[in-house]
């Protein structure tokens, strides 16, 4: 094959384990588009992963990577950086990795503004467990653990995020590829703690309880409920319910984690030097 | 195993689509998405390029496949292929 993403690839462990039509295949190939695009060499990359069929991910890539405990990719990554500032580090999440499980060290992660890049893939399920509902199961939909509706709300992690003080938070959904790619590469490269959630399709543990059976028509109810955000600005407040806004809701620059570690070591250093 | 056995290589003039069946799960998104029905679902569900002329090269298929098995290159245009499409031979 002649596709250029495949030099990142562990060919020998393909074809990969998710079901038919996941969209976590679908944003790895995204992911990988846009580090290709960033210029990068394979061993300055460190990709980092929790537990959950998305965490698979780092599995299949010739990167650096690291498949931590439920919930905990972040505070290994923040260690890798810490550890060493000039590595590009990304973590990859579901949804209840990131959200339930993990939900402390995420805004912790966005207020202390480190260099790292999370990327949010959120099937709105546990699809690795059977479909228990997540945090971010829309209200209403049905789980194993929900047979009559999810009467919980569901979290906006974009809004989180931004609020948690993060650099960059965009949002997309795994039908517009090419723009989740332009978000995973604004992600990469900028110096701060960098959001991207991307709304992705899970036919099996979600589609099959919630009628949408096949990957088909999982992406097409994706395509339905996602609105870009100035569209969705505009809408009217009934027309809101339900629909989940798509784009960039923060880029911002804000001093980052690493840089005013280093600034206060050298600080502190001068001091004792000039005693 | 030998990967190589169940690449399907489809190719007109101006494209190469390529079928990694070993690869494929036949989850349909390729052929229901192609905006312009190139691809059609041969008999084990496996996407085949039956209207390849039809390709226009917008590479949804390849950017939306989950499995990393389908693979469209637009052929490098030939000084004939130039020369027969403007009709520049007058």
């Amino acid at each position: 094959m002649n596709n250029s993403i495949t030099q990142y690839f562990r060919k020998e462990m393909f074809p990969h384990i998710w079901c038919p039509g996941c969209g976590i295949g679908i944003i790895l190939g995204s992911m990988l588009r846009a580090i290709q695009s960033t210029g990068w060499e394979k061993d300055e990359v460190v990709m980092v992963s929790g537990i959950g069929c998305s965490s698979r991910i780092t599995g299949y890539v010739d990167f650096n990577t690291m498949n931590t405990t439920h919930g905990r990719a972040l505070p290994f990554a923040t260690g890798i950086k810490m550890a060493n500032p000039a590595l590009k580090v990304i973590t990859v999440m579901g949804d209840g990795d990131c959200a339930a499980i993990g939900g402390n060290h995420f805004i912790h992660s966005a207020r202390r503004n480190i260099d790292i890049t999370a990327i949010i893939i959120n099937n709105m399920i546990y699809g690795m467990t059977g479909g228990q509902y997540s945090p971010l199961t829309p209200t209403g939909k049905l789980g194993s653990t929900a047979p009559y509706g999810n009467i919980d709300q569901s979290f906006d992690i974009a809004a989180l995020a931004a609020s948690a003080g993060a650099s960059y938070v965009a949002r997309g959904n795994v039908f517009d590829v090419n723009q989740i790619t332009h978000f995973i590469k604004k992600a990469l490269l900028k110096k701060g703690f960098s959001v991207v959630e991307i709304i992705a399709d899970c036919p099996i543990s979600f589609g099959r309880i919630n009628q949408l059976r096949t990957p088909v028509q999982m992406l097409e109810w994706i395509k339905s409920i996602t609105v870009a955000k100035r569209v969705w600005e505009g809408l009217p407040e009934e027309e809101k319910a339900g629909k989940i806004p798509t784009g960039e809701f923060l880029d911002i620059d804000i001093p980052e984690y690493t840089e005013k570690y280093q600034e206060t070591c050298n600080r502190i250093q001068q001091g004792r030097r000039e005693k | 195993m030998d990967k190589k056995n169940n690449l399907k290589v489809y190719q007109n003039e101006k494209t190469v689509i390529t079928v990694n069946e070993d690869w494929c799960k036949s989850c349909g998104i390729c052929i229901h998405f192609c905006p312009k029905k190139v691809l059609v679902s041969n008999e084990k569900g496996f996407p085949e390029a039956k209207n390849i002329d039809d390709c226009i090269h917008c590479m949804l298929c390849e950017l939306r496949c989950p499995d990393f098995a389908i693979n469209v290159e637009k052929k490098e245009k030939t000084v004939e292929h130039i020369v027969n499409q403007k009709g520049l031979e007058d």
